[in-house]
């Protein structure tokens, strides 16, 4: 009983920040509001038996990812986005479309699993140790593979944003000295 | 006891609503967050499957899909950075050189 | 020797490749030992083979397979077979064509420069590998691939001074003839092959032999098997050997060099149909109604050939409607079933026109190329060997006893007139005469009286180098001696010294019952004319022969014979003198009955099958295409929202697709 009234809580918030981050017209309130969707994610990733990954989220995601966007949305200024009349059609088939998705996502799971409840949590899935043995034994070559992910990932984000190397001005002045 | 079902569908859900807002959007940053939320989704609905197959190899492919989500919305960021350099917006219907 | 049959059409082919890698910059000599050279080995490996197959006690036939080329149950082999009928032939081929490449680089050698003597000896090694490729075959699939072997070379020979309209045009028209006969060979070929399940001699003739109703029963069009069989093959022979209807092509072909017309428009290649009817008797013996077609248009070819000879005035042509009429003596004995007779006269027949033909080819060159006979005369005080060979072959071809000729013709004539066909025998006879007539016309023209042709010219004129002249003498030799092989019971009564009767003998088959009427069985058995009956026969045979001769002297000896530049013989034949100089205007006639539709009916073609619809196809797909893709640039927006969202929208169908 408890627990259903946990999820719902958790689950409607989830749904209305997520629904804000969408629509709403201000980059800034939409990075917020992503915020309260992944905290709400992680309760749930805590209800379902993962608080490793639940904090992982919290600290990655949260912590780390929205906070980029939010130096990014900081740097570049960005501001409301305008309302515009053009590109109906796209707005009605990306509707349409997801509507079916929703549809076909939810006719799978209850096909599939129907609504029967599930044997409580055991002591042994909940533990970090479990997880951290597979990870560190089974899957270290990935592990380490996403290592080197993050490296190129570092390494090309700071080539990308980094300053242009603009060629030099006809009138041989360099562009920082120009103005 | 809440059945895993409703969790997947909570997850579908937060899916569909984080494509919608991918595809109808026209400010880049949003489209971003609306991605990382899609994302995000997947996460919950593997973190379901694991519980529901009592396999802890889903929360491992979790903890993988965490780490190549930085290392995307890093990368993604700093190309957001360099077309806003040369292109002085962010309004991805007037980034069409692709155009016929 | 005989392990080595192969090497014989092989060589020959290695001349062509040497040729061709040398290229026609390579000096002269070169070339020429090329080109002479292997057809030279050739010879003396045929020679080698065929005097060990002779000179065994029973010669057995040789049979030799190369490779085999369509593999399982019904396979066919490349593989030749040495027997007597290949054996006459592949003499025949071999040695006068050898004696012709010799004289071919006296004769093409001034010209060299312009039209690439190499060109020449490579065409020229490539025929007589095709040629011996059809005469030592041992199944009809080998000997057609000659068949076309040789019909390309003819082409490619005549057309040989290819910047000039008319051989370029004569090339075509002889292939192009030719190829409606193949047709009806092939035809003929794909039934043998549906009925028997393969192409070999020996497979298909065994098993008719062994039982001659696989073949007589009612087949197609209201004929047995052998009936239409035969029909087609010699259908196919008319085109190849220049018979109704088919001979056309034959004089046009004499613009090609006359080295060519020599030896494949005289010696080998249009004899290869009559090979093809004597090889396939078996089957022509039991069809009697299409050997007695097969007399009948040999003989009629014979006369006709012979009429418009009369009133030729290029040489070269006198020499090829007289090798369309000879063809027809033969065919004509074919058709009687004295194929021996067939063969005999090919072989003799060989030697003087392939004589004649070079005789002509020095004349013509000592002429400056002049061909027109009412330009020549008194050349034999330039020329004598020239003169004397040509003299020679005339006699021979003439029918005149102790000459080649007169034994071969005799056989042919005889059968005629054993088997009581009176008709074809009096035709035959008559031709003999128009032969000996049209043949001496053309010797006292040339070689009689003064010489009417201009000042260069004569000063031209010379007897023609050795490597010319010696070829003509050795064949010369031939035109006399070729003849006593075969020398005629009649003749000799008592013993029998009819060599090459008995030679072939194994190669006619022995096909009894009322089913056969032809055959050399029946062609002795039934109507056994007295000896004194014959003896007259043969006498007046003679006796027309050098009325003939007669004739042709008292008309154009010592000079006589042009009235005002034009022939004598126009004025005694008035309006017909016409129509044989323009040679019943057959050629005309072909033209606008058959040519024009079928050139009309081929534009048709052209414009609504390839012009409409096949175009129209084609326009039409590429229409649709640039439609498409004129409609389709509208989904490059370069707008990656939409492409996203094609994406999605596809993402979205497959899911559906799967759940559902």
């Amino acid at each position: 009983m408890l627990e259903t009234a946990v999820f719902v809580v958790f689950a409607l918030l989830a749904v209305g920040s997520a629904l804000v981050v969408v629509l709403h017209r201000n980059p800034v309130y939409s990075t917020m509001s992503l915020v309260v969707t992944l905290v709400a994610i992680a309760a749930l990733f805590v209800m379902l038996g993962a608080p490793f990954i639940a904090s992982l989220q919290v600290l990655i995601y949260t912590g780390a990812i929205v906070v980029l966007f939010l130096f990014v949305v900081m740097l570049l200024n960005i501001g409301r986005e305008e309302a515009s009349q053009r590109g109906l059609p796209q707005k009605v088939a990306a509707g349409l479309g997801s509507l079916a998705l929703l549809g076909f996502l939810a006719a799978a799971y209850l096909r599939l699993y129907g609504g029967a409840a599930q044997a409580p949590l055991s002591e042994d899935f909940v533990s970090m140790r479990t997880l951290a043995l597979e990870l560190f034994t089974d899957y270290l070559l990935t592990f380490e593979l996403v290592g080197l992910l993050l490296l190129v990932a570092v390494i090309a984000a700071t080539v990308l944003a980094g300053k242009p190397k603009d060629p030099p001005e006809p009138d041989g002045k360099r562009p920082e000295e120009v103005a | 006891m809440v059945p895993v079902t409703w969790y997947l569908l909570l997850a579908a859900l937060l899916f569909t609503i984080g494509t919608a807002g991918a595809l109808t959007r026209r400010n880049g940053i949003t489209i971003f967050l609306s991605i990382e939320l899609m994302l995000n989704s997947v996460n919950l609905t593997l973190v379901a499957y694991s519980r529901l197959l009592e396999d802890q190899t889903g929360q491992i492919v979790v903890f993988f899909v965490l780490a190549v989500a930085a290392a995307e919305a890093a990368v993604g960021l700093a190309l957001f950075i360099a077309v806003y350099r040369h292109r002085r917006t962010i309004d991805l219907n007037r980034i069409n050189l692709l155009r016929w | 020797m005989t392990q080595y049959l192969w090497l014989i059409p092989l060589l020959p082919f290695l001349g062509v490749v040497v040729n061709a890698v040398l290229g026609p910059r390579a000096p002269k000599g070169l070339t020429t030992a090329v080109g002479v050279g292997f057809p030279g080995l050739s010879l003396v490996v045929a020679l080698g083979a065929l005097w060990q197959y002779a000179t065994q006690l029973h010669p057995a036939a040789v049979e030799q397979v190369i490779y085999t080329w369509v593999g399982g149950e019904t396979s066919i082999r490349v593989a030749f077979l040495l027997d007597p009928l290949s054996a006459v032939m592949l003499f025949v081929v071999t040695f006068v064509g050898f004696w012709i490449h010799v004289y071919s680089v006296g004769y093409m050698g001034p010209e060299a420069d312009h039209y690439s003597y190499q060109r020449y000896f490579v065409y020229l090694n490539l025929f007589m590998t095709s040629m011996l490729l059809l005469v030592l075959g041992n199944n009809f699939l080998v000997m057609f691939v000659g068949w076309e072997g040789v019909g390309l070379c003819s082409y490619l020979l005549i057309g040989y001074y290819y910047d000039q309209d008319v051989p370029a045009q004569a090339g075509r028209k002889a292939f192009i003839v030719n190829r409606i006969g193949d047709f009806a060979f092939l035809v003929g070929m794909f039934a043998l092959f549906a009925k028997f399940g393969s192409l070999d001699y020996s497979a298909v003739f065994g098993a008719i032999s062994d039982n001659p109703a696989l073949v007589t029963g009612d087949y197609a069009f209201g004929l047995s098997f052998a009936s239409f069989v035969t029909l087609c093959f010699f259908i196919g022979a008319t085109g190849k050997s220049a018979q109704i209807p088919l001979y056309v092509w034959l004089p046009d072909a004499m613009a090609g060099p006359t080295p060519v017309s020599a030896l494949i428009h005289a010696a080998t290649m249009v004899t290869a149909g009559v090979y093809m009817v004597v090889r396939t008797n078996v089957l022509y013996q039991l069809a009697p109604g299409v050997s007695l077609l097969v007399a009948g248009v040999g003989a009629a070819t014979a006369l006709l050939a012979a009429t418009i000879g009369i009133a030729q005035n290029d040489i070269k042509k006198v020499l090829a409607y007289s090798t369309v009429s000879q063809l027809g003596y033969m065919f004509l004995a074919a058709g009687l079933g004295a194929y021996s007779a067939a063969i005999f006269h090919l072989g003799t027949h060989a030697f003087f026109k392939a004589l004649l033909f070079l005789g002509s080819g020095a004349v013509i060159h000592a002429m400056s190329g002049e061909q027109d006979m009412r330009s020549m005369g008194g050349l034999r005080k330039w020329m004598p060997v020239t003169a004397w060979t040509f003299g020679i072959a005339a006699l021979s071809i003439s029918g005149i006893p102790f000459f080649a000729g007169f034994f071969s013709k005799d056989e042919i004539l005889a059968a005629a007139a054993t088997q009581g066909h009176w008709v074809l025998w009096a035709v035959g006879l008559f031709t003999a005469g128009l032969t000996a007539f049209y043949m001496f016309r053309a010797v006292f023209m040339t070689f009689g009286g003064q010489f009417r042709g201009t000042e260069e010219q004569k000063h031209h004129l010379h007897e023609a180098p050795a490597v010319m002249t010696l070829p003509l003498v050795v064949l010369a030799v031939g035109a006399v001696g070729a003849g006593w092989v075969g020398i005629s019971k009649v003749l000799t009564p008592g013993h029998d010294w009819n060599w090459i009767h008995h030679w072939l003998e194994p190669v006619i088959a022995q096909v009894g019952g009322e089913a056969a009427h032809g055959g050399e069985g029946a062609a002795e058995a039934a109507h056994h004319l007295s000896l004194g009956v014959e003896w007259s026969l043969i006498a007046v045979a003679i006796v027309t022969a050098v009325v003939g001769i007669l004739v042709a002297r008292s008309f154009y000896g010592a000079g006589r014979g042009l009235v005002a530049g034009e022939d004598v013989l126009a004025g005694r034949l008035g309006g017909f003198y016409r129509v044989l100089s323009h040679k019943y205007w057959v050629d005309e006639i072909y033209g606008k009955l058959v040519i024009k539709p079928l050139a009309a009916l081929s534009r048709g073609f052209f414009k609504v099958v390839d012009g409409w619809i096949i175009d129209g196809f084609l326009h039409t797909a590429a229409f649709l295409a640039e439609l498409g893709g004129d409609l389709g640039r509208f989904t490059t927006t370069g707008n990656a929202r939409n492409y996203v969202l094609y994406f999605f929208v596809g993402i979205v169908i497959l899911l559906g697709w799967i759940v559902f």
